[in-house]
C-alpha cells in the first residue's frame, strides 16, 4: 500500500494504520473504561450524581490534591461476604468447567470423527442455541425445572415419583444452567483441535500393541490438551463473573461475585465498592488469561 | 534372528513343497458397491521383500491394510506363519506397519516413539533401553534420540518410523509407500539401505508402491495389481521380460506394443502381420493362442536397434523418421514415426562421447532380435 508522501512525513503509513486500529479499539473499549473503574474504586462514596467524590480536587488556586481512598479494598477483606462470594464463584466456575469438559469432550470427539456431511449438521446444532437470547433460554429452564414444570410432570405421570422434586432455585439448577449455556464454548475449541488430529496415529498405536482405549489415553488425550485448555478457559473465565444464571436459577443462596457486584452497584449505589470488587475479580482472572495466552502462543508456534 | 540372509535367493516360490510364510487365500474386500480387492490369492515366503505394485486405487493399500488388521476381508482368509489371522485386531498381530505418513507421535521424542511398542508389551525397562539404542544405531539416528518429530528432516522421520516398526521384531513388516515422501537422490540411497537392513534382520517385508523402479530395486518378487486383482506375480526380471498381459508390459517400464494377427503359428516360431507396424513380426518361440487370433507383440525400447543402413531380411524391419530425441546423458530416447503413423520409442546407450549422432527428421531403420518380442493375448 502506498501512502501519499505528506502523510508519511507525520509517520503515518498504511501498515501503521492497520496495526493501530486494534490498539485504538482496545484503548477505547478496554483501557479507558478500566481506568475509570479503577479511579472510582479509589474514591469515597457520596450522595450525589455520580455517587462518588472526585479523586482530584483543587485546594486554593494553585494546588491540586489527589485523594486515594483504600478503604473500599480494605472493606472487601474485612467483610467476609466478598471473599466468600469470590471463593464460591471460583468453585462454581471450576465445577462447571469440569462438567462441561466431561460432557463436551465426547461430543466434540463424536463430531470430529463423523462423516463430513453429518459433521456440519452436528456443528450447526451446537451453534443453534446462540440464535436465541441467553435470557430466553434460561427462562425456558425455569419452565422445565419448576415444581409443576415439564420434568416433574413427566416424572409424576410416569409414576417414578409421587411428590414433585425441588430442582429450581437449587445449586443443581444453577449448574444445569451454566453447563448448558457454556457447553458450546467447550465443544467448539475442542472440535477445532480434534478435527486437525491425524487419525493414522491411532492406527499406528494399535499397530504397536495398544487396544483402542489405550490408544485414546496415550495419543488422543495428550494431543488434545491444548483444545481442552482453550475450552476450559473459555468456560471458566466468564463463569466466574456469571450473574444472570445464578440469579435466575440459583435462588437466594447462590452467592456469586457477579451478583454481589450487581447488588452493590444498583441496590446499594455503592459504586466505589462495586468498582473495587470488579478490580479484584480482574486481578484473580488475569493469571488464568495469561496462562491461556502462553498456551495459545505455544500452539501457534507449532511446538506441539 | 533365525533366518539367514539370502534365504530368498533359493527362490522358494518355485518349490511346491515350500511352506508359505504369509498366505492370502481368495481374499475380497468391498466398500459398498466398490470391490477394492477382488479374489486375491498370494503366497509370500519367509525373508522375502514382496512388492505390491499398481496405480493408485488398484487395491494394493487395502490388501496391505488387511494384512495389518486395519481392514477385515469381506471374504477369504489370511494366514501368517500358519496361524489364521483373518479377524485378529492389529494390536494382537505379530505384524508391524510403517505408515505412508510415518504417523510418528508428535508429543513424544524419537526415543519414546521407538520405545512405545515395547512399553506396551511390558518389556522390562533395561531391555527397552538397550533395544531402542540398538535400533537407533542401526538406522543411524543415535544422536537424535531426544528430538521431537517436528525437529527432524523427512529422511530422518522415515528412519524413525522404520525403527519404531522394526523394534518389536515383527514376523512381517508392512511398508506403505515407504520412500514416497523422499526426494529422488535420497530415495535411491534409502532403497539400498532398506535392503541391507532387511538382509540383516531377516524380517519378511511386504511393500506397497506405485513406483515401478522402486519395486524393481527392492523386491524379491513383485505382484502387479489392477482393479483389485493381482494380474501377475513374479521376480522383477520375470515381470519385465515376460509380462503376461498388455497391462503389465505397459505398466512396468516403457514398451512398444504392436497389434497384429497370427499368420504362422508353429511350435518353434510365430509370424505376426501387424497393420500398426506396417510389416511382419517374427518371433523365435512358440506361443499358445488360437490361429488367426488378434495378439499384441511387445518390444522394449532398449531392444530396438536403430540404423541408417537397411538391415537384411524383411521380418522385424521397419522404416521411419526421427521425430524427437531426448538426451539423458547415459542414454538417449528417440521417438521414431513410422509410415503408418505409429510412434516407436527407442533407447540407445551413449557408449561413445563423439558418436555420429542421428538427428531430427532423419530416415532410419528399426529392427530387433527375433527373441525380443513378447507376445500377449490380452
Amino acid at each position: 500500500m502506498k501512502t501519499t508522501p505528506h502523510l508519511r512525513r507525520f509517520g503515518i503509513t498504511g501498515r501503521g494504520l492497520v496495526v493501530a486500529l486494534p490498539y485504538l479499539w482496545l484503548l477505547l473499549f478496554f483501557v479507558v473504561p478500566f481506568v475509570i473503574v479503577l479511579k472510582i474504586s479509589f474514591s469515597d462514596i457520596d450522595l450525589a450524581i455520580p455517587p462518588y467524590k472526585p479523586l482530584l480536587e483543587w485546594i486554593g488556586k494553585y494546588s491540586l490534591a489527589i485523594k486515594l481512598n483504600f478503604n473500599n479494598y480494605v472493606f472487601l477483606f474485612t467483610d467476609s461476604l466478598y471473599l466468600n462470594a469470590m471463593l464460591n464463584s471460583v468453585k462454581v466456575a471450576f465445577i462447571s468447567t469440569l462438567l462441561c469438559l466431561l460432557i463436551g469432550y465426547p461430543m466434540a470427539y463424536g463430531i470430529a470423527r463423523s462423516k463430513p456431511s453429518t459433521r456440519n449438521i452436528l456443528l450447526l446444532l451446537v451453534i443453534l442455541p446462540f440464535w436465541t437470547s441467553l435470557l430466553l433460554r434460561v427462562y425456558a429452564w425455569i419452565g422445565l425445572l419448576k415444581a409443576n414444570g415439564v420434568i416433574n410432570n413427566l416424572l409424576i405421570w410416569s409414576g417414578a415419583i409421587h411428590e414433585p422434586l425441588t430442582m429450581l432455585y437449587t445449586p443443581f439448577a444453577m449448574y444445569v444452567g451454566i453447563v448448558y449455556s457454556y457447553l458450546p464454548f467447550m465443544i467448539l475449541p475442542l472440535y477445532a483441535n480434534l478435527e486437525k488430529m491425524d487419525w493414522t496415529l491411532l492406527e499406528a498405536a494399535e499397530d504397536l500393541g495398544c487396544r483402542p482405549y489405550q490408544a485414546f489415553y496415550k495419543i488422543t488425550l495428550p494431543l488434545s490438551r491444548n483444545g481442552m485448555l482453550a475450552g476450559s478457559m473459555l468456560v471458566f473465565i466468564p463463569a466466574v463473573g456469571e450473574f444472570v444464571i445464578p440469579a435466575l436459577l440459583g435462588g437466594p443462596n447462590a452467592l456469586m461475585i457477579g451478583r454481589v457486584l450487581w447488588d452493590e452497584f444498583f441496590s446499594n449505589r455503592a459504586w466505589p465498592v462495586a468498582s473495587a470488587v470488579a478490580i479484584l475479580l480482574l486481578v484473580i482472572l488475569v493469571p488464568f488469561m495469561m496462562w491461556y495466552q502462553s498456551v495459545q502462543a505455544r500452539e501457534s508456534a507449532g511446538a506441539r | 534372528m533365525a533366518t539367514s540372509a539370502g534365504a530368498v535367493k533359493a527362490a522358494p516360490w518355485n518349490d511346491p513343497s515350500a511352506r508359505p510364510y504369509v498366505e492370502v487365500l481368495r481374499v475380497s474386500k468391498s466398500f459398498g458397491d466398490f470391490k477394492a480387492v477382488d479374489d486375491v490369492s498370494l503366497k509370500i515366503y519367509k525373508g522375502e521383500i514382496f512388492c505390491l505394485l499398481g496405480a493408485s486405487g488398484c487395491g494394493k493399500t487395502t490388501l496391505l491394510r488387511m494384512l495389518g488388521g486395519f481392514e477385515t476381508p469381506s471374504s477369504g482368509r489370511i494366514f501368517i506363519d500358519g496361524e489364521d489371522m483373518t479377524g485378529v485386531p492389529p494390536y494382537e498381530r505379530p505384524v508391524n506397519m510403517m505408515f505412508q505418513s510415518y504417523a510418528l507421535f508428535p508429543h513424544m521424542t524419537v526415543e519414546q516413539n521407538v520405545a512405545f511398542g515395547l512399553k506396551q508389551d511390558r518389556v522390562p525397562r533395561p531391555q527397552i533401553a538397550e533395544r531402542v539404542a540398538t535400533m537407533l544405531d542401526l538406522v543411524k539416528l543415535s544422536g537424535f534420540a531426544k528430538r521431537k518429530p517436528h525437529q527432524l528432516s523427512g529422511g530422518q522421520k522415515q528412519r524413525v518410523a522404520l525403527a519404531r516398526s522394526l523394534v518389536k521384531r515383527p514376523k512381517l513388516l508392512l511398508l506403505d509407500e515407504p520412500l514416497g515422501a523422499l526426494d529422488k537422490k535420497l530415495r535411491e540411497h534409502t532403497q539400498f539401505e532398506l535392503i541391507s537392513l532387511q538382509d540383516q534382520l531377516g524380517v519378511t517385508f511386504v511393500v506397497v508402491t506405485h513406483d515401478q523402479e522402486e519395486a524393481m530395486t527392492l523386491a524379491s518378487r513383485i505382484g502387479v495389481m489392477n482393479y483389485g486383482e493381482i494380474v501377475q506375480a513374479g521376480t522383477p526380471s520375470e515381470i519385465y521380460e515376460f509380462p503376461s498381459s498388455k497391462f503389465v508390459a505397459d505398466f512396468v517400464g516403457s514398451v512398444n506394443i504392436f497389434e497384429g494377427k497370427l499368420i504362422e503359428d508353429e511350435p518353434e516360431y510365430v509370424r505376426i502381420a501387424s497393420e500398426e507396424l506396417g510389416g511382419t513380426i517374427y518371433v523365435s518361440h512358440g506361443i499358445s493362442a488360437a490361429p488367426e487370433a488378434v495378439v499384441w507383440a511387445a518390444v522394449r525400447p532398449e531392444k530396438v536397434f536403430m540404423s541408417t543402413a537397411q538391415p537384411e531380411g524383411s521380418d522385424n524391419v521397419v522404416r521411419g523418421a526421427v521425430q524427437d530425441i531426448a538426451y539423458l546423458g547415459d542414454l538417449s530416447i528417440y521417438l521414431v514415426k513410422l509410415a503408418t503413423g505409429k510412434v516407436v520409442r527407442v533407447t540407445q546407450p551413449n557408449t561413445s562421447r563423439h558418436a555420429e549422432a542421428i538427428t531430427w527428421d532423419q530416415q532410419v531403420y528399426l529392427t530387433w532380435d527375433p527373441s525380443s518380442p513378447v507376445v500377449v493375448t490380452r
